[in-house]
C-alpha cells in the first residue's frame, strides 16, 4: 500500500545529489586557498540550485504522493532508512533553500571580514541540513537533520554576529534544543505504537488512540512551536535575528522558521488528526495573538532588524493560522506564505545588511533620506516593503488572501482579527519606509551612502522577479501543491470529529476573479 | 588438586599481559633512558595480539577454573573495548609523560596491570574473582593517580582515591561475605539459585545486595558515591584521568551489570527502584554541578558522572520488572553501546586537554581554550566535535548512544525517564558549548596567544584521529557496533 503511493523517479538520485553537493563544496572550500573560498562556495551553491531544478521541472503535479523517492536501509536494528522524497509541500521549500543559499553567499561577500572559510562552510552545512529536514522520509533521519543544523547556526550567530552574539547564539541553541526533547521521545513512542517503524509514510497511515494523540500533539508542538516561533515561544527570535550576520538572518527567517510550520503540516496534521482538530482553537488563538502582538511589537522598534524580526513573528502567525484552518485554501495559502515570507523577509534582511555595511548602524533614526542618496536601493526596499504589506500584485497578497479565505471558512471572528494584522503591517512597514527612505538624511552618514554595486543589484533582482511572478501568476506554484494539500486535508476528514462546514462567501467569489487560481481549490471544497 | 592446565587457555590474554607487564618492570632498569618508548610499543604489540585472541571468544560461553571465570561474548565485547582504550591511553601517555617530564617505564606496566584487573572483572563468574580484579585495577590506579609525585595535587588525588577506594572495596567485601553467609557460595550461578529459592526474603540478603550496589556505585562514580571523582580526576595526570574515566568505568559497569543480572536477576524488584533513584540523582547532579566548573578536568569529571547516570538508564531498563527478556536485553546492549561511544568522545576530550600546554603546564582551565580556533583550526574543530558528541547532538556518535538508550527506556514503558534524561542532556549542552564558545567566539589576550599552544606529536595525532573517527563514524554508521553489542548481551537464560 505504501509502495503504490510513492512515485519513484528512476535513474538519477536527484535528492541525494542536492544533499551531497553542498558537502562536496565544504570539502573544496576546506582545501582551497582563503581567497578562492568565496568563488568555490558560490559555484557550489549555484550548482546545487541547478541540480535542484529538475525537482521543479520533472515534478508530477497529478499526484499527492512522494516523488523522487530513494530508500536504502541504513541501520538494521531498529530498521532506520536513508529515505528521501518530496511532495508538493516540501518541494517548493527545497527550492527556496537552494535558491537563497547563493544569495546568502553573495550578501556576505564583503560583509564578513573574518574567517571567511569557516563562515562559508557553516553556510553550506546549513544548506544540507535544512534540505535534509524537508526531504527526509524517515523519522530518525529527519531528527538527525533537524538537530544537526543547530551547530552551524550556533556558529553563524556566535562567531560572526553583533556585539551581543554569544548570548543570542546560546539562547537560540538552548531554546530549540529544549523544544526538540519531546520530539525525540515522541518519535520513539510512535515507533512502538505505530508498528515498529520509523517510516514517516507508514506512521502517517497508522492510527493512534486519542489520548496518545493528545500527548504526541503537544510533544510535536513543543518542537515546532519553538521553531516557528509561535507566541509565547518567540523570545529567542529577536535576539537571534538582531545579532546574526545578514546571511544568518536570511537563513533563519527564510528557511529555519519554515521547518516548524513544515513539521506541523507533515506530522501533526496527518498523523494526529483528532488531536489536531481538538486543539485547533488553542493554536488559532496563539496564531492570532502572534499576528497582532508581533505587529504591535514591530511598531515600537527603533532597530530596523528587530522590526523585521517581529514582523516575522506576525507573518508566521498567518502560516500557522492557515495550516490549522484544515481546508485546501488555508493550507495552500500557508505553504505559499512560507515561500513568500522566505522571499520577502529574506530580501528585507538583505536590504538591512546592505545599509548596515555602509553606515554600521541599524537604528532607524540614523538611517534617513536613502531615496536621494541611494535611489536604486530605495526602489528595491520599497518593493519588498510593499510585498511584506501584502499589496495586490505581489506575492504576499496571494498567500495572505488564501489563508484568510481558509480561516474565514473556519471562523469569521478569527479571520477578522487576523486581517487586523495586515493593517498593522501596513502601518509599521510604511512608517519604516517613510522614515528611512523619505525622511531627512543624517548628515554624518551622507558620505557613506553609496548606491548598490552590481553584485548587490544582481542579488536583489531575482527576488523582485519572484515577488511579481508569484504575485501575478501563482498558478504554477499552487498547481504543484494541490494534490499534496488535498491529501493532508483528506487525512483530516478521516478524523472522528466532524470539521466545521466550509462557508463560501460572496465576497470570496468576487475576489476570486482577481486571482483565478484561487478558485481551483475552492471548487474542490465546494462539494463536501 | 592439580592446576587445570586446559583452563589456562581461556585466560591466555590475561596471562600474556601480566607476562609483558613483568617483563617491562624487568627491562626498565637495564634500558637506557632514551629508549623507553620501546616498552610502550611492546605494550601496544601485546594488546594487538590479545585482541586477535579475544576475537575468537565471541561465541559460546565457557566456564573455567571450576566456575570462577567465564569467557563469553559479553566479556569479549568489554575486553575488546578495554584493549582499544588502553592502547589509546598508552599512545597518549607517550607524549604526555614527556611533556610532564614524568617519563617512567613503570607507567606502561601499570596500565597493563590495571587492564588485567579490568579483564578479570569482566570475566569473573564469582564474586571473589571480580573482587580480585577490582583490587588489582584499583591499587594500580591509586599509584598512577600519584604519578606526578612532585606535585601536591597529584599526591593528594592519589591519597584521596586510595582512602575512598579502599573504603568502598571494604563495603563491597562486606556485602560479599554476608552473601556467602546466607547462600553458602560466592559463585554467581549459585547465588542466583539461592535467590530463586527460599532465601529470597532473608533481610541479610537485602543488606548484602545493598552493600554490593554501594560498592559498585563508588567504582562507577554514581551519586551519592561520586565525591572522590572531581578531586581525583583533577589531580591525577591527565592521561591517567582519561584512563580512569573510560576504562575503569567501563569495566566496573560490566561487572556491576553481570552481578546484578546473573546473581540477583531474581531480585529485580528489590534493586531496580534503588538503581532508578541513583540514576536520576546521578544524571541531575552530574550535569548541574558541571555547569559551574571553571577547570576543564573538573568539568569533564562531572560530565563523566552524568554519563554514568545515562548508562544507568540501561541498567534500569535491563532490570525493569514486567519487561520481556527482549526488552531487558535491549537495555544491556544499549548500555554497552553507550559506554563504547562514551569512551571515544571522552578520550578525545581528555587528549585535547592533555596536549594543550600553557608554558610548561597543562592548559586545564576553560579560559586556556580562548581563541583556540584562531591558532589551531584543526584542534579546535576536533574539540568541537567531542563536545557536540558529549552533548548528544547528531550527527555524532553521542546522539546514537543516547538514542538507543532512550529507545530502550521507551520500550520498557519509561518514556518519562527518557524525557528526564533528554532535559538534562539539553542542560549539558550549555556547559559543553561553553568550551566551543571560548574557542570560537572569544578573542585571546596577547599573553594567552603567546603562552598556550597545542602539542601534536604523531602519537597524539593518532589518538585524536582514532577518537574523532570513532565519534563521527559511529554517528553515521553505527550499524556494525550495534549488531556486535546485540550479539554480546548477557545470556538471557539468567535473566528471570
Amino acid at each position: 500500500m505504501i509502495v503504490t503511493e510513492v512515485v519513484a523517479t528512476g535513474g538519477m538520485p536527484w535528492l541525494t545529489l542536492v544533499l551531497v553537493l553542498p558537502l562536496l563544496g565544504v570539502m573544496a572550500t576546506l582545501l582551497a586557498h582563503e581567497s578562492l573560498s568565496r568563488p568555490i562556495a558560490l559555484a557550489t551553491s549555484l550548482i546545487t540550485f541547478v541540480a535542484s531544478l529538475p525537482l521543479w521541472f520533472a515534478f508530477d503535479i497529478g499526484t499527492g504522493g512522494m516523488q523522487f523517492v530513494e530508500k536504502h536501509l541504513w541501520i538494521d536494528t531498529p530498521a532506520i532508512h536513508y529515505a528521501l522524497g518530496v511532495d508538493g509541500i516540501s518541494m517548493p521549500l527545497v527550492l527556496l533553500t537552494t535558491f537563497l543559499t547563493p544569495l546568502c553567499i553573495l550578501v556576505s561577500w564583503t560583509a564578513i571580514e573574518t574567517r571567511m572559510k569557516e563562515f562559508l562552510i557553516s553556510l553550506l552545512v546549513m544548506e544540507t541540513a535544512t534540505i535534509g529536514v524537508f526531504v527526509a522520509l524517515d523519522f530518525v533521519l529527519f531528527y538527525i537533520f533537524w538537530e544537526t543544523m543547530l551547530i552551524p547556526m550556533y556558529l553563524l550567530i556566535g562567531v560572526w554576529g553583533g556585539p551581543n552574539r554569544v548570548y543570542a547564539a546560546i539562547k537560540f541553541f538552548l531554546y530549540t534544543l529544549a523544544g526538540s526533547i519531546l520530539l525525540l521521545v515522541a518519535i520513539l513512542v510512535l515507533y512502538f505504537e505505530g508498528g515498529q517503524t520509523f517510516d514517516i509514510l507508514a506512521l502517517t497511515h497508522a492510527s493512534y488512540a486519542p489520548s496518545l494523540q493528545a500527548l504526541l500533539f503537544w510533544a510535536f508542538f513543543a518542537a515546532f512551536a519553538v521553531k516557528v516561533p509561535m507566541f509565547p515561544f518567540h523570545t529567542w527570535l529577536p535576539d537571534a535575528h538582531v545579532q546574526a550576520p545578514t546571511a544568518g538572518s536570511v537563513i533563519l527567517a527564510s528557511v529555519l522558521l519554515k521547518l516548524g510550520t513544515y513539521g506541523f503540516l507533515r506530522f501533526s496534521l496527518p498523523m494526529l488528526p483528532d488531536a489536531s482538530v481538538t486543539y485547533t482553537p488553542i493554536i488559532m488563538a496563539l496564531s492570532v495573538i502572534a499576528i497582532i502582538y508581533g505587529a504591535y511589537m514591530a511598531l515600537a522598534q527603533s532597530d530596523i532588524k528587530k522590526l523585521i524580526a517581529y514582523s516575522s513573528v506576525s507573518h508566521m502567525g498567518f502560516v500557522t493560522l492557515g495550516i490549522f484552518a484544515f481546508n485546501a485554501q488555508g493550507i495552500e495559502g500557508a505553504v505559499l506564505q512560507m515561500v513568500n515570507h522566505g522571499i520577502t523577509t529574506g530580501a528585507l534582511f538583505m536590504c538591512v545588511g546592505i545599509i548596515y555595511e555602509r553606515t554600521h548602524s541599524r537604528e532607524i533614526s540614523e538611517n534617513g533620506g536613502l531615496a536621494h542618496a541611494m535611489p536604486k536601493y530605495a526602489t528595491f526596499l520599497v518593493i519588498f516593503a510593499l510585498s511584506s504589506v501584502g499589496l495586490p500584485g505581489m506575492n504576499s497578497f496571494v498567500g495572505e488572501f488564501l489563508v484568510l479565505v481558509g480561516v474565514f471558512a473556519w471562523d469569521k471572528l478569527t479571520a477578522t482579527l487576523a486581517a487586523l494584522g495586515i493593517i498593522l503591517a501596513a502601518v509599521y512597514i510604511l512608517y519604516l519606509v517613510q522614515r528611512i527612505v523619505y525622511g531627512p538624511a543624517a548628515p554624518k552618514m551622507l558620505s557613506k551612502l553609496t548606491d548598490l554595486n552590481p553584485r548587490e543589484f544582481g542579488m536583489l533582482v531575482p527576488l523582485v522577479v519572484l515577488v511579481f511572478w508569484i504575485g501575478l501568476y501563482p498558478k504554477p506554484l499552487l498547481d504543484v501543491m494541490h494534490a499534496s494539500v488535498k491529501r493532508v486535508v483528506a487525512s483530516q476528514s478521516d478524523s472522528v470529529i466532524v470539521q466545521p462546514p466550509t462557508v463560501l462567501d460572496d465576497h470570496v467569489l468576487v475576489m476570486s476573479d482577481v486571482i483565478p487560481s484561487a478558485l481551483a481549490p475552492l471548487e474542490i471544497e465546494d462539494t463536501p | 588438586m592439580s592446576l587445570p592446565l586446559g583452563d589456562l587457555v581461556t585466560i591466555l590474554p590475561e596471562l600474556l599481559i601480566v607476562g609483558i607487564a613483568c617483563l617491562i618492570l624487568v627491562l626498565d632498569p637495564i634500558m637506557s633512558t632514551g629508549k623507553k618508548d620501546v616498552l610502550a610499543w611492546i605494550s601496544l604489540g601485546v594488546l594487538g595480539v590479545c585482541a586477535l585472541i579475544t576475537v575468537g571468544d565471541f561465541g559460546d560461553r565457557t566456564m573455567a577454573f571450576s566456575g570462577l571465570v567465564v569467557v563469553d561474548a559479553y566479556a569479549a565485547f568489554w575486553k575488546m573495548l578495554l584493549y582499544v582504550v588502553s592502547g589509546l591511553t598508552i599512545l597518549l601517555s607517550m607524549s604526555y609523560l614527556k611533556e610532564e617530564k614524568i617519563e617512567l617505564a613503570e607507567y606502561y606496566a601499570f596500565v597493563l596491570l590495571a587492564l588485567v584487573g579490568m579483564m578479570v572483572m569482566v570475566s569473573g563468574a564469582d564474586l571473589l574473582t571480580i573482587y580480585l580484579g577490582i583490587e588489582l585495577m584499583s591499587i594500580t590506579l591509586y599509584i598512577m593517580a600519584g604519578f606526578k609525585r612532585f606535585e601536591a595535587r597529584s599526591i593528594e588525588a592519589s591519597a584521596k582515591y586510595f582512602v575512598l577506594g579502599a573504603f568502598s572495596s571494604g563495603i563491597l567485601l562486606y556485602g560479599i561475605s554476608l552473601l556467602f553467609g546466607v547462600t553458602g557460595s560466592t559463585r554467581l550461578t549459585e547465588i542466583a539459585a539461592a535467590v530463586n529459592g527460599p532465601t529470597l526474603n532473608d533481610p541479610l540478603m537485602l543488606l548484602a545486595l545493598m552493600l554490593i550496589i554501594v560498592g559498585f556505585g563508588f567504582k562507577v562514580a554514581a551519586v551519592p558515591f561520586h565525591m572522590w571523582t572531581p578531586d581525583v580526576y583533577e589531580g591525577a595526570p591527565t592521561s591517567v584521568t582519561a584512563f580512569m574515566a573510560v576504562a575503569s568505568k567501563a569495566a566496573s559497569f560490566a561487572a556491576f551489570l553481570r552481578v546484578l543480572l546473573e546473581a540477583f536477576g531474581g531480585m529485580r524488584p528489590n534493586w531496580n527502584l534503588l538503581i532508578l533513584a541513583v540514576c536520576l540523582f546521578t544524571v541531575a547532579l552530574g550535569n548541574l554541578v558541571a555547569i559551574v566548573q571553571t577547570n576543564v578536568k573538573r568539568m569533564l569529571a562531572y560530565s563523566s558522572i552524568a554519563h554514568a547516570g545515562y548508562a544507568l538508564v540501561g541498567v534500569v531498563v535491563a532490570g525493569w520488572v514486567g519487561t520481556e527478556a527482549a526488552v531487558s536485553s535491549r537495555g544491556v546492549s544499549s548500555l554497552m553501546l553507550y559506554l563504547a561511544i562514551y569512551s571515544f568522545m571522552t578520550l578525545g576530550a581528555f587528549a585535547m586537554v592533555a596536549m594543550l600546554r600553557k608554558g610548561g603546564l597543562e592548559g586545564e582551565e576553560i579560559e586556556d581554550f580562548t581563541g583556540l580556533a584562531k591558532r589551531h583550526k584543526g584542534g579546535a574543530f576536533l574539540m568541537l566535535v567531542f563536545m557536540v558528541s558529549l552533548a548528544g547532538i547528531p550527527p555524532t556518535a553521542g546522539f546514537i548512544g543516547k538514542f538507543y538508550l532512550f529507545m530502550a527506556a521507551v520500550n520498557a514503558g519509561l518514556a518519562w525517564l527518557a524525557i528526564f534524561g533528554l532535559i538534562f542532556a539539553a542542560i549539558s549542552a550549555f556547559y559543553y558549548l561553553r568550551i566551543v564558545m571560548v574557542m570560537y567566539m572569544r578573542e585571546p589576550s596577547p599573553e594567552q596567544e603567546r603562552n598556550t599552544r597545542l602539542v601534536l606529536s604523531p602519537q597524539v595525532s593518532v589518538v585524536l584521529a582514532f577518537a574523532v573517527a570513532g565519534v563521527v563514524l559511529l554517528g553515521i554508521f553505527p550499524g556494525p557496533l550495534v549488531s556486535i553489542a546485540d550479539l554480546s548481551v548477557l545470556p538471557l537464560s539468567s535473566v528471570k
